[in-house]
């Protein structure tokens, strides 16, 4: 493809000689991970560092009567112990609604609760002392007298009158509700041959990130700058919301993401005992340090996915659809999430159901109900992997009914790859996805024919096989649609600087973020392939306010396509301004020029006229040799921000083969197939680790995953050893495949990757599940497909 | 979380040991290889004034058989036993069971002792210690008794252990002639906690079983010796035999409802087990019949 | 209330005298006294883990091990293994393969992986995904975790991968 005579100016930065993008090349700097020398907040320590433990309720739902932590503060070590009230003087409460989600309503929220919990592990008091240890001795010392209030515990009755009412300020315990009606639906079913409907159930769910959340913040009384250093996605939104409420200038906080545990999600939103963090170190002017044990996160981390979702479908007996159908419930905690809403899941659940479909008759309602429950909010996938379940369930019921097989009703209704651009009936727009693509090479290579007939043969020996596909669209690189438009001062664009430095080895500043997705990787990466520097030369510097230009950062899969863009458009610059230089050094013209392996080199073949480190050396120290009115500019900074399509949609489509064991109701998952659309590859590993990663999400979430929580609103599994993550151990190889359908919006063409493989990972499974008990005649639409499901199901129990 | 603070004494001899248990009664902890008691402590869901390390105590440990019978110390740890030829040869269930204990990391550190001691009723090693018939060994201020571990566990956590005495070893059997065993656990994920188990130890003879002590655990709050086995010995198994046994065992069993499994759920998977153990030791597939039908 | 006791041990080869609480635990002691913070905490309730070192050549929790238990012992964490070169062969399978994302998990990871590699030559897949079965990840989904082992035990037994 690429070839050193074609002309190097015409060739995209894509084709480039020694382009990395579309390569497998390692990550840098993981040596530092594997050696046990990252730094992650929980391990930093900084003078005169404090640890603050938080007194939780031990209620869903209670007065706080009163705090009596007299014996508490004059234990040794303890610095302080403060509570709702003091915290209000020096940070204000916050309401989690943004106005384009019309009617959302919620109630102001404390960073720590003034007067009144309304969930189980609500922090009432903050205590700070030397030692983590000490913090919770001392916390068992305070004591706190609670009137308990009734709380409210399941969605199905929260808007029942008799059920009290969480905020009265508010009038009920509806926080959102939505609905759509587009097509003529009524008709659509009435000519249908047939329909039919199911109830939908699915577990509550916790990222369980193996690093929990963590924060330092550190007020610096004499700058009167406040440092917070914390494990989040979006660095400048939490700079925003911290001068915000704490009455600061943006510019006197600075946040810092080094090295992060795991996110997914779970760290992108603004969480109250964070923000009482914040506070406490402004108050008490030293460094603040805390860090979430496994129990306290499990009952604050935001929780997702609780819903309960009746579904219908009408098909045609030729295997037409003629309808979708949806009424979703869901059931968030007592406040929704700061600053993106807990009403964006339920928003996502409504676009998405029947996405990959042709038909343009959907009806939908959401509403989502306040709990005296955990708070909830975006997790991975954010309502993807609801709106895949039903549609994927619903599709494979009508199938089931027309006594078709699953595969040739996807056919038969997936828009096809070349209907495009068009739109959904929930008014997304679609650039280009290529379902039906994906949908023939998955087939080949998880050799579907051959399975079938594996499970036929196998089915004579009772043993019960399954296989389950799945159809999605993902959501990536959003636009100022997601949350700008509703007045979120989070940013959805994402800008990259990128300069020579005095050795000619190249240093860039994203302001998009890593987790360990690879955003260092696609940037250096990308820059390097466009100036033709090796990337053992480029140095990447992000999740830092002060040292990177402002952005977004990196969730609902944008951090490629938007901050791989803005990487890739300013190299472009900085290597227009190089070649400049250097013709006015070598006397020659910028299009004779080129550069590769780290020097300039004659485009027609390759010589080397001048390295890099040279050409730095002359800029930075003898630009007394330039000839004359050359002011060289060895710096260069774009930004990104996607501005034709609200989201760039991808697609994918995933297969589950499994075996379900009819005695003991187990699931053993043998393999799972996943072929991806998303645009241009920058590491094709890498996205691929994702997919994976994703997938394996989503199997924990099928079979695994649940908070359990009592009628009383206790969460009652809140340990590792009881809520269940999924363990090498259970989890099949997964093979994945890509199609490439390049944006249009962007020169590298990329989509967003990160999120795809939970979209569709549980649909898969619990259409597999219940294809292997089709002999049984039993359906099951509820997940996690525990044994115990599938035993009652069956009716062995 | 961080555990409550304690003091810590390292005990130099068993005596030494029930010396300090015995000055500080019920705020003393011993801690054995710590896989269980580390987690509570690290919960604040036991906070004892006192540890008492006895890890050091080298009289503990070792595996030693002599006379017909098979001693291991209650030091030894679930490794040891995972690699010990003695056990395989003499125990072969103990080996099995072992595989089904936790993981490397835990089994590097987790003792037979401790595990006994213990007395999770969803573990592995009491209900070896019933279907092998051990004999516990234990030492207090009285001196030493010794307790069928038929009789040794008495609850949810609870053993006859007082408060002052610590379990220094279990004998069993060497396994005879004609032995065999089975185990096999349901757990949700590799190295969890049973949903249920069984471990059995037999003695089969031609198509017969001799002799059968099949018990399950994780189904009540001990490991529960199943009386409905006794109605397979010396004699030709049916389906329809089985089956009446099976509906025998239902009848025996009371199980815990909790957030893993119901109680019809933790009747049904003992029933799939016992059917899976006799099928197994008679090398019978027909009987391998999945509970209720 | 309680008085901290004097521990004499070995660290990845040097030599640590500490004076420590009882209830310090293993890796707590590791992190905060000495600093060594490439052994992780996720749970403290030795499901996750993420605490994994050897202790006396045998891996173990650190979370569940109270600093004064390894008076006289000889500790090694991931620092220590990366060090001596122990694991430089794994490692870098780790980083073709991309065997990890976040990185959190990883050094208990290693330590498993190795300890696995170092007791058998030959572990298909399955065995080592049970070994590494107490092991979370949340990020890779383990299966780039098998094919790193996989390919650096076949590499060890002089194989081309």
């Amino acid at each position: 493809m690429t070839s050193s005579r074609a002309n190097p100016e015409t060739l995209s930065a894509l084709d480039r000689p020694n382009s990395y993008i579309g390569k497998v090349v390692p990550r840098p700097n993981l040596d530092r991970l594997m050696q046990g020398r990252g730094l992650y907040v929980s391990d930093l320590e900084l003078p005169r560092m404090a640890h603050v433990v938080f007194v939780r309720s031990p209620h869903a739902h209670a007065k706080i009567v009163g705090i009596d932590a007299g014996a508490a503060r004059s234990m040794p070590g303890v610095i302080a112990i403060v509570t709702g009230e003091e915290f209000a003087s020096v940070i204000t409460p916050w309401v989690g609604v943004l106005s384009h989600l019309k009617g959302l309503k919620s109630a102001p929220q404390h960073a720590i609760a003034i007067g009144r919990v309304c969930w189980q592990g609500e922090a009432v008091a903050a205590v700070v002392a030397t030692g983590r240890a000490v913090a919770e001795d001392a916390a068992e010392m305070v004591s706190v007298e609670y009137e308990e209030l009734e709380a409210v515990t399941d969605m199905r009755t929260a808007l029942d009158p008799q059920v009290p009412v969480i905020h009265s300020s508010l009038g009920d315990n509806l926080a959102f509700e939505r609905n759509l009606d587009a097509g003529p639906v009524d008709a659509a079913f009435a000519g249908s041959d047939e329909i039919v409907e199911a109830d939908f159930v699915f577990g509550r769910h916790t990222g369980v990130t193996l690093e929990p959340r963590a924060v330092v913040a550190d007020w610096n009384v004499a700058e009167t700058r406040l440092t917070i250093y914390q494990g989040t996605q979006a660095p400048h939104m939490v700079q925003n919301i911290a001068a915000l409420h704490l009455g600061l200038e943006e510019s006197q906080v600075r946040v810092v993401c080094k090295d992060v545990g795991g996110s997914f999600g779970i760290k992108v939103h603004i969480y109250a005992d964070e923000m009482a963090t914040y506070a406490l170190s402004k108050l008490l002017r030293r460094p603040i340090k805390f860090v979430a044990d496994r129990v306290e996160s499990f009952n604050t981390d935001i929780h997702a996915r609780d819903h309960r979702c009746w579904g219908r479908i009408g098909v045609k007996r030729d295997g037409t659809i003629m309808a979708f159908e949806i009424d979703d419930l869901t059931g968030i905690g007592p406040y929704s999430m700061y600053p993106r809403t807990s009403a964006i899941e339920a928003n996502q659940v409504v676009n998405l159901v029947g996405g990959p479909y042709k038909t343009k008759n959907y009806r939908a309602r959401a509403r989502v109900v306040f709990q005296n429950k955990n708070v909830m909010c975006q997790y991975r996938s954010v309502g993807h992997p609801i709106a895949c379940s039903v549609t994927e369930g619903l599709v494979d019921l009508a199938a089931s009914r027309i006594g078709m097989d699953p595969l040739e009703v996807r056919r038969r209704n997936l828009i096809a790859d070349d209907a495009y651009p068009c739109a959904s009936p929930s008014g997304l727009r679609f650039e280009l996805l290529s379902h039906h693509a994906a949908l023939n090479k998955l087939t080949a290579m998880m050799n579907y024919d051959a399975l079938r007939a594996e499970q036929a043969a196998l089915r004579k020996k009772n043993v019960h096989r399954g296989i389950g596909i799945a159809s999605f669209i993902e959501v990536t690189n959003p636009s100022a649609a997601f949350y700008g438009v509703g007045g979120a001062r989070i940013s959805s664009q994402d800008g990259v600087t990128v300069r020579l430095d005095a050795q000619g080895a190249v240093i860039c500043q994203t302001s998009i973020t890593e987790q360990g997705q690879g955003s260092e990787s696609l940037t250096a990466q990308i820059v390097g392939s466009v100036l033709g520097v090796s990337m053992a030369r480029v140095r990447v510097i992000l999740g830092d306010t002060d040292q990177t230009p402002y952005g977004g950062g990196t969730w609902a899969s944008r951090g490629a396509g938007i901050g791989g863009e803005a990487a890739l458009q300013a190299a472009k610059i900085l290597r227009k301004n190089i070649l400049d230089v250097a013709a006015a050094i070598l006397q020659s013209a910028p299009t004779e020029l080129d550069i590769a392996n780290d020097a300039v080199v004659k485009a027609s073949d390759g010589t080397a006229r001048i390295e890099l480190r040279e050409l730095a050396r002359i800029v930075y120290f003898r630009p007394d040799t330039l000839p004359p009115g050359i002011q060289p500019e060895l710096m260069a900074t774009r930004h990104f921000v996607p501005r034709n399509y609200p989201f760039a949609f991808t697609n994918g489509v995933q297969a589950s083969w499994l075996e379900v064991d009819t005695d003991t109701g187990f699931v053993k998952l043998l393999r799972h197939w996943v072929v991806e659309d998303c645009g241009t590859l920058i590491n094709p590993q890498l996205v691929d680790e994702q997919i994976r990663g994703g997938v394996v999400q989503g199997l924990g979430a099928a079979l695994f995953e649940k908070c359990i929580y009592d009628e009383r609103g206790q969460l009652t599994n809140a340990n590792m050893a009881d809520y269940l993550v999924p363990m090498s151990g259970e989890m099949p190889d997964i093979d994945v495949g890509h199609v490439v359908s390049p944006t249009a919006e962007t020169e590298l063409g990329a989509k967003g990757a990160g999120e795809a493989g939970t979209a569709g990972a549980a649909a898969a499974v619990a259409n597999a599940v219940n294809d292997a008990l089709k002999p049984f005649g039993a359906i099951i639409t509820e997940i996690p497909l525990t044994p115990q499901v599938v035993l009652t199901a069956l009716r062995r129990i | 979380m961080k555990a409550s603070a304690f003091n810590y004494a390292r005990a130099t001899s068993v005596g030494n040991a029930i010396e300090l248990l015995v000055a500080h009664g019920e705020g003393a902890k011993v801690l054995s290889g710590g896989q269980s008691l580390m987690p509570a402590m690290n919960l604040r869901l036991v906070t004892p004034d006192l540890i008492v390390d006895i890890g050091e105590l080298a009289e503990l440990r070792g595996i030693a058989v002599s006379g017909g019978i098979l001693t291991i110390g209650a030091l030894t740890r679930h490794v040891d036993l995972l690699k010990s030829s003695e056990i395989a040869g003499h125990a072969p269930l103990l080996s099995d069971a072992i595989a089904h204990v936790a993981h490397p990391a835990i089994r590097n550190r987790g003792t037979i002792g401790g595990s006994l001691a213990q007395a999770d009723p969803a573990s592995e090693l009491p209900a070896c210690m019933v279907a092998l018939d051990a004999t516990i060994i234990i030492c207090g201020p009285a001196g030493e008794r010794r307790v069928a571990a038929t009789d040794f566990f008495t609850g949810i956590y609870e053993t006859v252990l007082s408060a002052q005495e610590l379990l220094v070893a279990v004998e069993l059997p060497v396994a005879q002639k004609k032995s065999a065993r089975f185990f096999w656990e349901f757990a949700r994920r590799r190295g969890d906690y049973a949903i249920v188990g069984l471990a059995a130890q037999a003695i089969v003879e031609k198509d017969t079983l001799i002799d059968l002590r099949p018990v399950l655990f994780a189904v009540g709050d001990r490991p529960v010796l199943a009386n409905a086995g006794a109605k397979l010995l010396k004699r030709a198994i049916t389906t329809a035999l089985l089956a009446e046994v099976l509906s025998g065992l239902d009848k025996e069993l009371d199980p815990p409802e909790d957030q893993q499994a119901s109680s019809s759920m933790r009747r049904h998977l003992a029933k799939v087990l016992l059917a899976r153990c006799v099928s197994t030791l008679l090398g019978r597939p027909d009987l391998n019949v999945g509970g209720s039908r | 209330m309680t008085a901290p006791l004097p521990i004499s041990l070995h660290v990845n080869g040097e030599r640590v005298d500490a004076q420590v609480l009882p209830r310090l635990n293993l890796a707590d002691f590791l992190r905060e006294q000495l600093k060594l913070t490439g052994t992780h905490v996720g749970c403290e309730h030795g499901v996750c883990g993420a605490c994994t070192v050897r202790m006396n050549g045998e891996i173990v929790r650190s979370c569940l091990m109270l600093a004064v238990q390894t008076h006289g012992a000889t500790v090694e964490t991931i620092e220590g293994l990366s060090d001596s070169g122990e694991i430089t062969d794994l490692q870098a399978a780790f980083r073709d393969r991309n065997a990890l994302q976040c990185g959190f998990c990883t050094p208990g990871m290693l330590m498993a992986a190795q300890d696995l590699l170092k007791q058998e030559s030959e572990p298909d897949r399955e065995r080592i995904r049970e070994h590494l079965a107490g092991n979370y990840c949340r990020c890779t989904g383990y299966q780039a975790i098998v094919d790193a082992v996989k390919t650096t035990a076949r590499a060890r037994r002089g194989r081309k991968p």
